[in-house]
């Protein structure tokens, strides 16, 4: 295989490969076990620190705050579609007076750091004499004010990029404006874009995390009350052990998901690739 | 106004630690991005599955949870204390360096193989292939992404505050402390984000993006 930077290897270059497989096992190896000694060394791995896992009680209440993390993801994805939409078609739309505030809006609240925004929704509200705001409500509200103004730059990009005769073809069979947008154009641009916009959910579920920041309670909330157990050795270190496979675990079911339902889409339509910037 | 005014000393601290922050760990992300990125570009199987890894096992994870490891877990294991500052630097290097080294790879991945393939022929050897044909090219179209992934690094930095790191987003609790109204200084501080990327970064991407555009 001829890749930009490297040629077929010849004799001298597959010795040197092999050399190169090896060096980094040992490497990797070397860091990993550094890690696991360290863990053992400092008592990480001893039955009083995982004991408290074992209890039934615990078991339940990380599946009680898992579903809350979950509870947090699902509003605020809904909510993060939903406000992409809006804000696309508001920066697509004709009238200047929609057109102006929605591409503010979209650049003033990506530039705004989500914990500021969740910050700001539940210590700043209520100090502005707002009532009734929960954790949770703070967490949706921040990343759906967040991923919202994204999507909407994902999902305007996604129809930009379409060829003009879509639209064109729309209004000449006689479709209002509003038709060609949400038949013609949206399900097309979701379709190409359907990569960006699972990785971006991904930062959604990932985000969710920050709820720990502002008391919600979700895993991290839990794994670091675990953490604070003093009769049970503290175990800080396992606990975010745990909450690190259930991240990740979460992280990876929903990748898989979104490539599951890609290749049933990507049979009918071509990917189109962009570059819109998604770090985070 | 006069919550900026009267606290403006913790404006200050807070925005300069930040910048602290943010310019060490985008130094050592860069870095190790760029380390992961050749290791994923490399011929070796081993490199390039040890370096998806790394990337996909990070990418998967919330920046919460590894800034908690660094500055909660990480003093339990014994081995030599390193202030909360450290910490979020270390945690936020090795998260954004996964951000980077996907940036730089895709970048290496758009030049045409006919470029270095035309490089050889001409008998390049494989550092002037890299060096004087390769990067110059996948550079420009690194830019953008790459701006990307640093103005989410500054944002991120934020995160640090519920570390014990007196940054931007620790100014709230200073503030509640002193029974200052935290509504105007929350907005004082989103604007001062607002400033920083809306003002300073993103016209820089802006001005480097048309600095090195080539005609294709």
């Amino acid at each position: 295989m001829s890749s930009v930077l490297f040629d077929v290897p010849g004799p001298k270059a597959r010795t040197r490969n092999v050399f190169l497989n090896v060096f980094t096992v040992l490497v990797v190896v070397g860091i990993i076990a550094f890690i696991l000694y360290r863990f053992n060394e400092s008592g990480q791995f001893t039955a009083k620190k995982w004991e408290i896992f074992t209890f039934p009680r615990v078991q339940q209440m990380f599946l009680t705050v898992i579903g809350a993390t979950l509870k947090a993801f699902a509003a605020s994805a809904v909510g993060s579609l939903v406000l992409g939409i809006l804000l696309a078609f508001g920066r697509l739309a004709d009238s200047k007076w929609v057109r102006v505030p929605c591409y503010w809006f979209t650049e003033l609240f990506r530039a705004i750091p989500v914990l500021v925004l969740m910050m700001i929704v539940y210590y700043g509200l209520p100090s502005a004499g707002v009532k009734g705001i929960t954790p949770f409500i703070a967490v949706v509200v921040g990343l759906i004010l967040y991923n919202g103004s994204v999507l909407a730059e994902v999902f305007r990009a996604g129809i930009e990029s379409l060829p003009k005769g879509q639209r064109e073809a729309g209004l000449a069979v006689g479709l209002s404006k509003g038709q060609v947008q949400r038949i013609i154009l949206l399900p097309q641009a979701v379709r190409s874009m359907l990569p960006v916009i699972i990785s971006q959910l991904v930062v959604i579920l990932k985000d969710t995390a920050l709820g720990f920041l502002i008391t919600y309670n979700e895993v991290l909330y839990y794994a670091d009350f675990l953490g604070s157990q003093g009769q049970y050795g503290s175990p800080v270190v396992p606990a975010l052990m745990v909450t690190a496979v259930i991240y990740v675990g979460l992280c990876l079911i929903l990748s898989g998901i979104a490539k599951l339902v890609e290749s049933k889409m990507s049979s009918r339509v071509k990917v189109v690739k962009t570059r819109v910037g998604l770090a985070g | 106004m006069n919550v900026l005014i009267d606290n403006s000393e913790l404006f200050v601290t807070g925005f300069k630690n930040t910048g602290i922050l943010f310019v060490i760990s985008a130094f050592f992300a860069l870095i190790l991005g760029t380390i992961v990125a050749g290791m994923r570009v490399s011929p070796a199987p081993a490199m390039r599955a040890a370096g998806t890894l790394y990337v996909n096992a990070v990418r998967n994870t919330p920046l919460t949870l590894i800034l908690a490891f660094f500055a909660l877990g990480y003093p339990k294991l014994g081995l030599p204390e390193i202030s909360f500052m450290t910490a979020a630097i270390v945690g936020l290097s090795l998260y954004t360096a996964t951000y980077v080294s996907e940036a730089i790879r895709s970048g290496i991945n758009t030049v045409a193989v006919g470029q270095s393939e035309a490089a050889r022929a001409i008998g390049l050897p494989f550092m002037q292939t890299l060096t004087l044909i390769v990067l110059p090219q996948a550079f420009r179209s690194v830019l953008p992404p790459l701006f990307s992934v640093f103005i989410a690094l500054l944002k991120n930095t934020t995160v640090a505050a519920g570390f014990s790191v007196f940054e931007a987003g620790a100014i709230r609790a200073y503030l509640s402390e002193r029974g200052e109204p935290l509504l105007p200084g929350l907005l004082w501080v989103a604007l001062i984000f607002v400033l920083l990327v809306l003002g300073i970064l993103t016209p820089l991407q802006r001005y480097l993006e048309k600095k090195w555009r080539v005609a294709r």
